[in-house]
């Protein structure tokens, strides 16, 4: 009885004599696990800072911002106002905090240093919505906002781009020209999925940015409200109830669309990660197909093999291999062939996972799993693909495949 | 003892529709230790006879004892562990594995024996250096000529002691004085080791250094002597 690694040696031998072209064939296996590796180490990588973004963000909070196509079809523009904002948390229950905010980007300068940057201008209860902490220095405070001061609270970034290690608290930097004293210093927050760095911002009072920053004409007006939830599960609520309110306080008629929209921080999440997993599962059949295409292609490369080798079999079976012997052969080099694909392909799979996560920011998940999967299914397509050849070769008549030219 | 038994055997072939036979009924018997040669015309079913001796065919009918064991029935299996113990081969194109060490290819019925690889590699160097070949071992066949080659052919067909040697139109690539020598070897072995040697040839001069003729014509055996006059190399 001949042993498998007395087989698996000949089998080896055999593909060695022919590198090129066991190379090429082999290269579909190769990109059929990689895209493999890569597509479930993205997938799982994206999701993963997605999970990330809910928990840092404090997923339970919703948004309200104007819906400028609503408004521009009724040819009035509303806006949201602070009154709004007041009302919402005056007459929603199940509220933790509210948030009215100022979006505004602009130019910070310092000494001679400038530095672009977005300015938000809020109540203390941005702090709250945003799981915001202050590093050293202080936060902004209720009196602050009442009196409309000129102070700033920085990010990290900010810090580092214009002080240079100098302690910034108690300086004075120009936000559109007008001079505000820096309080204090936010706690990093590091990058969101989407690459954002989230300590490159300014939080200056409410009242600071309407007077200093934007100057818009309609009285009270804001940008956003961040409205934060007691819990998850009364998120739902508070939003529909805040619809109801706004459309009242709107006096939107029913019938007509809403001039506002109330976004659900998780619902918008959870639409990514539906993107995602579509991505995953796209990248995942291509990845299959192109494993099944390489096992087409080393069935091929099989056939031809083994009508080259017909001597070389009539040879064997001369001198004493039986058929279980020719075919063990030739189905050990096929899978050979595809297990060394499968080992290539999760290498070049890792870079590949590395390389198109630096387009999503999410650093790629290679886990045990999906690559002792990737590995298992090329020696399956092997197995798969390499028995019909192996098998035409065991039953070659030893006299025809001596006579063989 | 008789060690090969044809009785009547014959063998057709199909042609289409057309059966044709081109074995009419042979019968032969070998004792152990006996240098056959088999001759005739191309044609003359020699080398059919031969590849049904050698197990690699089957005959439509008849029957063939091989080491006292009826052949007829076996699975192609079973005949090759018969082909792997009890025959040796040696073909007239050599047949060795290319791109494979001389080695390598006397190893192979060793192989699939299931021999170990030292005990391989041992067999096979004394069988190699039994050919003359001991500084030859590790060339590949195109690295040989054909003297040589067929040398690592022989000592494949040798190596695994099987009792029976057979070798169709071993000298047929030969020039005459390296069948002379291949020949030669071919007594030697007869001689030294005993071993059963049936050998197809279509020249008298590689048949004159067998023990007993066999002429075969038109599927049928014509005559079957003793050789008077043994050639020796």
């Amino acid at each position: 009885m001949i042993s498998m690694t007395e087989i698996s040696r000949t089998a080896v031998r055999a593909l060695r004599r022919n590198k090129t072209r066991s190379m090429l064939t082999a290269l579909g296996i190769i990109i059929g696990v990689a895209a493999v590796i890569a597509a479930f180490a993205v997938g799982q990588g994206a999701n993963k800072s997605i999970d990330e973004q809910i928990a840092s963000f404090g997923s339970n909070f919703i948004m309200v911002f104007p819906d400028r196509s609503a408004s521009s079809a009724s040819g009035t523009v509303r806006y949201i106002t602070y009154d709004d904002a007041l009302a919402v948390e005056r007459e929603v229950s199940g509220i933790e905090a509210v948030a009215p905010m100022i979006n505004t980007s602009a130019q910070l300068v310092y000494g001679n240093t400038n530095w672009s940057t977005s300015v938000i201008g809020s109540t203390p209860a941005y702090s709250l919505v945003q799981d915001r902490e202050v590093e050293y220095g202080r936060n902004i405070n209720d009196s602050d906002v009442r009196q409309g001061a000129k102070i700033a609270v920085i990010g990290k970034t900010i810090a580092d781009k214009m002080f240079f290690g100098e302690d910034p608290v108690g300086r004075s930097i120009r936000i559109k020209k007008v001079p505000f004293t820096i309080i204090g210093v936010f706690r990093t927050k590091g990058q969101n999925t989407m690459g954002q760095d989230q300590d490159d911002l300014v939080l200056v009072p409410l009242t600071a940015a309407q007077r200093r920053l934007v100057r818009w004409n309609t009285p009270g007006r804001i940008s956003t409200i961040y409205v934060k939830g007691v819990s998850m599960n009364a998120l739902q609520y508070i939003q529909n109830e805040t619809e109801v309110l706004m459309r009242e306080r709107h006096r939107i008629r029913p019938g007509e669309p809403d001039d506002f929209s109330v976004r659900n921080i998780s619902q918008m999440l959870e639409a990514r990660r539906k993107t995602t997993a579509i991505m995953s599962m796209l990248l995942g059949s291509i990845a299959v197909i192109s494993l099944v295409v390489g096992g087409i292609g080393i069935m091929n490369i099989m056939l031809v093999s083994v009508t080259e080798r017909t001597r070389e079999i009539g040879i064997r079976m001369a001198v004493g291999a039986k058929s279980r012997d020719i075919r063990f052969q030739f189905l050990i080099e096929a899978v050979v062939l595809s297990m060394v694909g499968g080992t290539l392909g999760i290498i070049l799979g890792v870079f590949a996972g590395h390389a198109l996560a630096s387009f999503t920011a999410a650093p790629p998940i290679f886990s045990a799993g999906s690559i002792i999967l990737a590995f298992v299914f090329s020696a399956l397509v092997g197995i798969g693909f390499g028995y019909y050849p192996a098998w035409k070769a065991s039953l070659l008549d030893p006299i025809d495949a001596l006579k063989y030219e | 003892m008789t060690l090969v038994e044809l009785k009547d055997i014959r063998k057709s072939f199909s042609m289409g529709r057309e059966e044709v036979e081109i074995l009419h009924g042979i019968s032969l018997s070998v004792e152990k230790g006996e240098f056959v040669a088999m001759m005739g015309p191309s044609g003359s079913g020699k080398s059919t006879t031969m590849n049904i001796l050698g197990c690699l065919d089957k005959p439509t009918s008849g029957t063939y004892f091989l080491n006292g064991q009826n052949i007829n029935d076996l699975e192609s299996d079973e005949l090759a562990v018969i082909r792997n113990r009890t025959i040796g081969f040696v073909f007239q194109g050599f047949n060795l594995l290319q791109k494979t060490s001389a080695l390598e290819n006397v190893e192979l019925p060793l192989l699939y024996a299931g021999m170990q690889k030292k005990e391989r590699r041992e067999r096979a160097k004394e069988a190699l250096i039994q050919m003359g070949l001991e500084d030859r071992l590790y060339h590949e066949p195109t690295q040989l000529s054909g003297g040589q080659q067929q040398r690592v052919a022989i000592a494949r067909g040798i190596v695994n002691r099987a009792p029976i040697l057979m070798a169709d139109e071993p000298t047929g690539n030969l020039d005459s004085k390296t069948s002379d020598e291949i020949m030669g070897l071919f007594k030697k072995i007869n001689e030294k080791e005993g071993t059963t040697i049936l050998l197809v040839t279509h020249e008298p001069d590689v048949a004159a250094y067998a023990k007993r003729i066999v002429h075969f014509k038109d599927g049928m055996i014509t005559s079957d002597e003793p050789n008077r006059m043994v050639k020796s190399a």
